[in-house]
């Protein structure tokens, strides 16, 4: 097993580096589920990189987190955190020439990175469902939604083709697709956009995978259409038990669905932990700029809190914790050092403020 | 950030303030024909077709007020956007500007008042000519419209308008895709500032924006009315953000106005079914592990909407009336407007 959860807690301060060290927040305690049970996927200082003409970008950089059974962790950032690459790169699908160059993914205990194409094809969709923002690329327009499925029920599951059928149409009444049956043989032109949705979503299910990785899966449709989307998404998933790693920018769709959230600056993790504790208290200063920058319908503000400047390119990124520049509580060390993950008592944060061996700073960081 | 001084040469605004709003729109529809070609339906047998993007729609905007209108995709918001600037011309009503009608106005006199409206839109990267330096791209406004004379004026000028919106002067050697999607949202914001408009129209301007830049372009724009006392249209899909800007909120519904009040009226005591639904819908980082109570339906299509009212076929409260006879904007309890029969009896 790659986590060994039954690891003690370290010390509060002490940079907990290793995935392994904090399994306590890392592995989901709040989704109910016991620090001693495994997880279902472990990722472990993932590095991904894309060799260009002037020199390597890293993409990823040492991201570690994982996700339990069952639960819903949710990953946020910005365009070009690197968010839609750490889906990517647990699916197996990264877009040549990015790479995985480091650490290493296991599903249910198994290494899945750096297999194979054929031994991956056979795990993405009979373990891992994938959902993608545009669901009129992620089907194919020249065959029936019923054909698609059909034929992905019967490449993972050994089933007759009339049984195959059946739970097609038992799929897709349970995305809540009006007239499944006449449905089954329309091709995706013939269905909306919150429909086709759902037909992908029934595609991610058929198989009865463990995780589905979810990469913005209601950015292309309207609000009242992502509501159900959403709903359905937690509905089903939780009836299955199945675990969703649900990749979006969109902090309110996270704050409604996931039991965790990751916050992805720079191609690193910069606070994970659980979904109340970041919204009503982040800990790491980009977070605390994330939230306050999110315009909201309950309170009214004059103005928002703004973090002035954008994220840093992958060829330009800072020395030290990448934030630094945009960062209004710096230090010297954080020009220096790049901060690891942190315990902060309610989530992990990769922040120098947090670390009591940073003298006394770390009260600055409380104050928030 | 230093507030712009008018330019030496201006143009002298002749159009009396008259108490009246600075915006009125009255009654404006626009009608599409999508059908196929003629041949085709010749050969085919098939009908015209004619798509109501917009149906009767009527508003006013008063001096140094945001009117948002928010809407899902298809309820006509960017039309309505687009026959206010002009780029699309009304297939019957009108829009008036200060009191003047912005279809009847032509020549040198339409064109003086078409410098007072400017629209900022959704792409900063679809917007801003690739090949065009930033000085040019802001400079053209001002050239169009022959408000200052000589280059060393406009240059300066330039540079007082990038410095206006946060950047520096020095970024107007630079190409568009030297900037980042906030950075050149605030071009765009310059160039629609250059002819020194009163009335902005804003097609969607930070959908495209990840949300800490959004929230640097909407203080930047809360900050421009301040100073400027500019009148916003602002166009969105977001209500949260239509909530951070907006004073009065349109709803739209495929083609019409199915909801107007002040803002806060429209979020405390929402009237129409659809808004209801609207914001029961958002998701919002204050609602933590809500459950929701998902909406039914989809918006239908607006080649062939419903009859009656346009909402019936997910509205909770429709009933015969509501399928047959269409409801008009009438004054609602809490001071809005709401076009619903339901509300109108008092049924809910």
């Amino acid at each position: 097993m790659s986590i060994d959860a039954a690891r003690p807690a370290p010390t509060a301060g002490a940079v907990a580096g290793s995935a392994a060290g904090s399994a306590r927040l890392l592995a989901g305690a709040q989704a109910g589920v016991g620090a001693a049970s495994t997880p279902l996927l472990s990722v472990e200082r993932l590095r991904v990189e894309f060799p260009t003409r002037h020199g390597t970008l890293l993409a990823l950089d040492e991201v570690s987190f994982a996700i339990a059974p069952g639960e819903v962790l949710g990953v946020v950032g910005e365009s070009g955190a690197g968010k839609s690459l750490t889906g990517a790169a647990i699916i197996g699908l990264l877009e040549p020439p990015g790479r995985v160059a480091g650490g290493e993914i296991h599903l249910s205990g198994r290494r899945i990175d750096g297999l194979p194409a054929a031994a991956m094809r056979k795990i993405r969709g009979r373990e891992i469902g994938a959902i993608f923002q545009d669901p009129l690329t992620s089907l194919n327009p020249l065959y029936t939604v019923g054909r698609q499925l059909v034929e992905t029920i019967r490449e993972h599951l050994p089933l007759s083709g009339a049984q195959a059928r059946e739970r097609a149409i038992a799929l897709l009444n349970a995305t809540g697709i009006p007239a499944a049956e006449t449905r089954i043989d329309h091709y995706p032109h013939q269905f909306s956009g919150g429909m086709r949705q759902r037909v992908v979503i029934a595609l991610a299910l058929a198989a009865d995978p463990k995780l589905v990785v979810a990469d913005e899966p209601t950015t292309a449709l309207d609000v009242s259409i992502q509501a159900q989307i959403i709903t359905l998404l937690k509905t089903l998933c939780r009836e299955q038990g199945t675990a969703v790693m649900l990749i979006t920018h969109d902090m309110g769709v996270i704050a409604e669905t996931a039991d965790r959230v990751a916050v992805m600056y720079a191609g690193r993790i910069a606070e994970i932990g659980p979904v109340a504790e970041l919204i009503h208290r982040p800990k790491h200063p980009y977070t605390i700029g994330l939230m306050g920058s999110i315009p909201s319908v309950i309170d009214e503000r004059e103005r928002l809190t703004q973090i002035d400047g954008a994220m840093p390119r992958l060829n330009a990124i800072p020395p030290g914790c990448a934030f630094n520049p945009r960062c209004p509580h710096a230090m010297p060390v954080c020009r220096e050092r790049r901060p690891e993950l942190i315990d902060t008592g309610s989530s992990l944060a990769a922040c120098w403020l947090h670390d009591a061996s940073v003298a006394g700073t770390a009260a600055l960081g409380r104050q928030r | 950030m230093n507030t712009i001084a008018t330019p030496a040469c201006t143009l002298s605004t002749p159009l009396a303030q008259n108490g009246r709003p600075l915006v009125e729109v009255d009654g404006i529809t626009k009608v599409f024909d999508v059908s196929a070609p003629w041949l085709n339906r010749v050969l085919e047998r098939k009908p015209r077709l004619l798509l109501h993007a917009v149906d009767g729609v009527s508003f006013t905007i008063e001096r140094g007020e945001t009117l948002a209108l928010v809407g899902e995709s298809g309820c006509g918001k960017s039309t309505v956007a687009r026959m206010l600037v002009g780029l699309y011309r009304p297939t019957r009503g009108r829009v008036s500007i200060d009191g003047y009608d912005l279809a009847e106005l032509s020549g040198p006199a339409g064109q003086a008042l078409r410098r007072r409206i400017q629209m900022i839109f959704q792409d900063p990267y679809a917007s801003l000519n690739p090949r065009w330096k930033v000085a040019d791209i802001i400079a053209e406004p001002i050239r169009v419209h022959r408000l200052l004379a000589g280059e060393p004026a406009i240059r300066e000028r330039v540079g007082e308008l990038l410095r206006h919106v946060g950047l520096a002067s020095t970024d107007a050697a630079r190409f568009p895709h030297q900037f980042s999607g906030g950075q050149r949202q605030r071009i765009s914001i310059a160039r629609a500032l250059a002819s020194q408009p009163e009335f902005l129209v804003c097609d969607e301007p930070t959908s495209a924006l990840d949300v800490s830049v959004q929230a640097q372009v909407l203080n930047l724009m809360r900050e421009l009315q301040k100073q400027d006392r500019l009148t916003y249209l602002f166009i969105s899909h977001n209500l949260a953000v239509v909530h951070h800007v907006a004073d009065r909120v349109g709803v739209m519904y495929l083609g019409r106005i199915v909801e107007l009040a002040p803002k806060r009226t429209l979020f405390a005591t929402p009237q129409h079914p659809y808004t209801r639904m609207l914001l029961d819908a958002i998701p919002d980082v204050g609602m933590t592990g809500r459950s929701r109570t998902p909406v039914a339906g989809e918006v239908p299509n607006p080649l062939n909407p419903p009859s009656g009212c346009t909402f019936h076929p997910r509205c909770p409260h429709a009933n015969e009336r509501c399928r047959v006879e269409q409801p008009l904007l009438q004054r609602a309890p809490g001071g809005g407007q709401a076009a619903c029969h339901a509300v109108e009896e008092g049924r809910i």
